[in-house]
């Protein structure tokens, strides 16, 4: 009887573990500490108006979907970069900026300010939205 | 603009649909080797036949796992081509770490230790559980915070 009790369990544990991600997942979340990020870190220069800084790995499934939603909005708009690093060869911006899953994005402002992350799968409106946002406050 | 450069280069693409399919059949399996318990010998021998599965996955890879077989001998002709392919990096190192749970899990029946049993499937369960319903994969997650260790630990034996 035990192990019904134990696969009930890890039934139930799967439906609420997998339905949380499915509704957090992949949302831009503001970041207000606001820590920044220069070319110089990045080995890569910024976007004059914005740029995602993805993170990924090789065992990463969902960073390949990440990727080609990022890259296509970064070549659809003038002045957004898109640096896709690979986190285990970046282990130290993965410990500066608290990384614990891929692909994990930080969207960067003109001057290379944080401001938005999203954790999971990046879904397009959500970056769309926050890349306006972003864009909105570089006009003001 | 976009910055690929960095970013590791698959060694082989694969249909997605083909690892989740596997997933189930190993969560069915799975749930099995529960129900039989940890003094079963026929639970034994079915987490021995998905060790082995895992093991087939893990060390020769995805193109040797059975119910990888299975899906593209008899599954796949029938839903036609996938909508994207994907790395088989990540299934890959799932399978792997369904082996360290099967593996822990084995030994749990052999030297009756019943708590290591329950916990090890139980675990393996949940991930493939995750896998097959949510097409979300565990052990992919951990990698990263695994590397944070292991670099952790490794600057830290330096001091």
């Amino acid at each position: 009887m035990t192990g019904v009790w134990i696969a009930l369990a890890a039934l139930a544990l799967t439906l609420a573990f997998g339905g949380y991600r499915r509704l957090t997942d992949g949302r831009a979340k503001p970041v207000r500490t606001a820590p920044s990020l220069d070319e110089g870190a990045l080995g890569s220069p910024l976007g004059s108006q914005a740029t995602f800084v993805q993170f990924s790995a090789t065992v990463c499934a969902p960073c390949r979907a990440t990727h080609r939603v990022l890259a296509e909005i970064a070549a659809d708009t003038e002045g957004v970069r898109h640096i896709d690093l690979n986190a285990e060869t970046r282990l130290d911006l993965v410990e500066e900026f608290g990384i614990t899953r891929t692909p994990t994005v930080l969207l960067l402002d003109a001057d290379g300010v944080v401001r938005n992350r999203i954790v999971g799968a990046a879904r397009k409106s959500e970056v769309v939205n926050a890349l306006q946002q972003v864009d909105r406050a570089v006009a003001a | 603009m976009s910055e690929p450069t960095s970013v590791p280069a698959s060694s082989g693409l694969i249909d997605p649909r083909g690892p989740r399919f596997g997933a189930a059949i190993t969560a069915v399996l799975l749930i099995t080797v529960l129900i039989l318990g940890p003094t079963s010998l026929a639970g034994l021998i079915v987490l021995l036949v998905q060790t082995v599965a895992f093991a087939a996955g893990s060390l020769l890879g995805l193109q040797a796992q059975p119910w990888g077989l299975v899906y593209r001998r008899f599954v796949r002709p029938r839903l036609g081509a996938p909508a994207e392919l994907e790395a088989s990096e990540p299934p890959r190192f799932a399978q792997s770490v369904g082996l360290v749970f099967a593996v822990a899990g084995l030994a749990g029946w052999i030297f009756g230790l019943a708590v290591l049993f329950w916990i090890a499937v139980g675990f393996a369960l949940v991930a493939a559980l995750l896998n097959a319903i949510f097409d979300f994969c565990l052990g992919c997650e951990l990698y990263l915070l695994g590397k944070r260790l292991s670099a952790g630990s490794a600057a830290g034996a330096a001091n």
